[in-house]
């Protein structure tokens, strides 16, 4: 890619021609000769991104990320009322300048119960992919560094695993222990593994015997130092871009089991188990169960926009 | 010869997924907090019987002994007697799976119906306004859960449009009006020639599964855009168009003829990945097949139905990806 690219110049030709105005920040990241390692690094990423912000829905999910993990965070702070108060002469209000998106069966605010109920959503995906990134990253890249018999007994393992469909092992399992969140999360990552381990087993077994790694042996680094500090940097791409095309899915088994009494319980403002408890009025009050399905839907879409975006920018073979 | 080793491979790899999915199974079941003792013969019973149950259950035995008694009863198709129905496991999967597989299959016929032709036309118009409708659509299905689809739909096509008949698998005068042959509702009513069970059968059934061939369609659709792009940018498509052949000749005998086997594949993935969706679908609509099952005995902790039911999903899941590996291996000759 030509340094200029699509950068978006602007009418002034002094913009377009690097010549014609001061050295700024950006001629420092777009240079062709960078004079260090992290100049060139720090290039790199800025044309990504470049390349990223050219593709509007993409950018159209990370802004509405933003600004759900940002209203997630402050939600406390400003969320209009408590979003366990009940107010049963105000049942199943209608939308209102007082309560904007109506209030439930019991008179909750929903307004505040969405906002709420997004701490609730995120903090099950950051927990489910806190823990399965890892996961998958350690089965897939010891499958395919070491070989044999490791590898073939972890894939045995994983083919199991992935000869269930995800939400009825989900489902199961958390039958089996207690519904809740935390169990939700937990069976959400016992299913959500395995594609992991695929494809970092792919990327190792593509990286196992190229020169580089040849070259780090001979300087006896350990196999763990391998693993570790030359493997798992180079899987981290594709592992991203697969993070975030899961994250739906994350999304949605949760909710999922949420709406099928499996997963958060009320009076807990996740979603799916507001939509559930909610589902009896769709006829006569459908806003009750539909507002929350669109917060799903947003998100849900909004993290699908980005992860296809991400993969054509990092992962353009996959396209 | 190539090709049946690679077959071979494929079959002997089957027994041990199976296995690890019964012992998945049996293990779900044994670490759940609920007594299987008391949940047979209630909280009430004297000491001595629930000593006499626990003994014939074989629940004294150490786990492997009762993991070999559990594969031993498997092996005569018996999972158990659900506590919720009063009948064997296996009988009501018998009666509730064919539900569940009349919805899937006709979610299917409608996903591949419209989805195919979708994905192609997004391929050929590749970036043009009717490729990024497609691609809208298509991702509205990957990121909207299937629920409220579902419930939207019930509002809208049967509470204000009065078009669908509305939850359930038939009307109630209609009930056990045919006798059950085979459990597809619409097979038994053809076969005992009752015209208006039919019409309602095809009228209970259409909406359930169109809901269900959304997702389905959204899948299949993407798939075949990428393998049509894939393909239309083969030397070949620009040999064929060199030579003058029409535009529907080089799409449709060129190009789709090559991808044709892998969208085989992607449905039959996709169709038991509808096994998925139907549980939450069939929960919606009060649809009596295996996913409803699975559901209300998971609210009722009624734990030998939940696992049969799991198992069975599990290996007919394993079935239908087994399939799809083979019939890729089997009819694309570039396979080897």
């Amino acid at each position: 890619m030509s340094a200029t690219s699509p950068t978006g110049a602007g009418a002034d030709p002094s913009l377009r021609d690097p010549s014609l105005r001061d050295p700024s920040w950006r001629d420092w990241l777009l240079s062709d000769t960078p004079a260090s390692r992290s100049q060139a690094a720090w290039g790199a990423r800025y044309r990504l991104w470049c390349d990223f912000r050219a593709n509007t829905l993409a950018m159209g999910g990370l802004i509405v990320i933003v600004l759900m993990v940002s209203a997630a965070l402050i939600a406390p702070l400003v969320v209009p009322y408590d979003p366990a108060m009940q107010d049963l002469t105000n049942r199943l209000a209608r939308p209102s300048a007082l309560h904007w998106f109506g209030t439930d069966e019991l008179g909750r605010d929903l307004f505040s119960r969405i906002l709420m109920g997004g701490r609730v959503t995120l903090g099950m995906v950051v927990a489910v992919v806190v823990l399965v990134a890892p996961l998958g990253l350690a089965v897939g890249c010891i499958a395919g560094y070491y070989g044999g018999v490791a590898d073939r007994v972890l894939m045995r393992v994983t083919d199991v695993f992935l000869a269930f469909p995800r939400l009825i092992l989900a489902l199961a399992f958390v039958a089996a222990i207690k519904p809740g969140i935390t169990s939700a999360i937990f069976a959400i990552v016992l299913t959500a593994w395995p594609p992991y381990a695929r494809l970092a087993r792919a990327e190792t077994l593509s990286l196992r015997n190229t020169d580089f790694i040849a070259a780090v042996r001979l300087t006896g680094a350990s196999s763990a130092r391998i693993v570790l500090r030359h493997i798992v940097p180079l899987c981290l791409g594709s592992l991203v871009v697969r993070v975030t095309l899961d994250m739906s899915s994350i999304i949605l088994t949760a909710a999922s089991l949420g709406f099928l009494g499996m997963g958060a319980q009320p009076p807990s403002p996740e979603w799916g188990a507001m939509i559930a408890t909610a589902r009896r009025f769709i006829l006569d009050q459908w806003w009750v169960p539909t507002i929350p399905g669109i917060a799903i839907f947003l998100v849900s879409l909004a993290f699908n926009l980005l992860g296809d975006g991400l993969r054509d920018v990092l992962d353009p073979k996959q396209r | 010869m190539k090709r049946l080793k690679a077959l071979a491979a494929t079959a002997a790899s089957v027994p041990i997924t199976l296995f690890g999915l019964v012992l998945v199974t049996f293990l779900i079941g044994r670490v759940m907090p609920i007594d299987p003792v008391l949940a047979i013969v209630g909280d009430r019973a004297p000491a001595d019987v629930v000593a006499a149950v626990r003994l014939e259950l074989g629940l004294d035995e150490p786990l492997y002994v009762q993991f070999w008694i559990y594969l031993g009863k498997l092996a005569i198709g018996d999972l158990g007697r659900s506590v919720m129905t009063s009948h064997t496991v296996w009988e009501d999967i018998k009666r509730f799976f064919p539900a569940t597989m009349e919805l899937a299959t006709v979610a299917i016929l409608f996903a591949s119906c419209i989805g195919v032709p979708l994905g192609v036309l997004a391929a050929v118009r590749q970036g043009t306004k009717v490729d990024h409708t497609i691609r809208v659509v298509c991702l509205a299905g990957h990121s909207l859960p299937i629920f409220v689809l579902a419930l939207l739909s019930l509002l809208v096509f049967y509470a204000t449009l009065h078009w669908a008949p509305g939850p359930g698998r038939q009307d109630i005068m209609f009930d056990e009006q045919v006798p059950a042959v085979t459990n597809f509702l619409t097979v038994d009513a053809l076969l005992a020639r009752d015209w208006d069970v039919l019409r309602d059968a095809v009228a209970h059934l259409i909406q359930p599964a169109a809901v269900l061939a959304y997702f389905a369609m959204a899948f299949i659709a993407r798939m075949t855009r990428a393998f049509m792009l894939d393909a239309l940018a083969g030397e070949y498509v620009i040999t064929a168009r060199a030579k003058g052949l029409s535009a529907a000749r080089v799409i449709w005998k060129h190009a789709f003829g090559n991808i044709a086997v892998r969208l085989i594949t992607i449905m039959a993935l996709t169709y038991a990945g509808l096994l998925e969706g139907a549980v939450v679908t069939e929960t919606v609509f009060s649809w009596p097949g295996l996913g409803q099952y699975l559901t209300v005995s998971l609210l009722n902790a009624d734990m030998n139905a939940v696992l049969g039911a799991t198992l069975v999903v599990g290996v007919t899941y394993l079935a239908f990806n087994m399939l799809a590996d083979l019939l890729y291996k089997l009819l694309d000759p570039r396979v080897s």
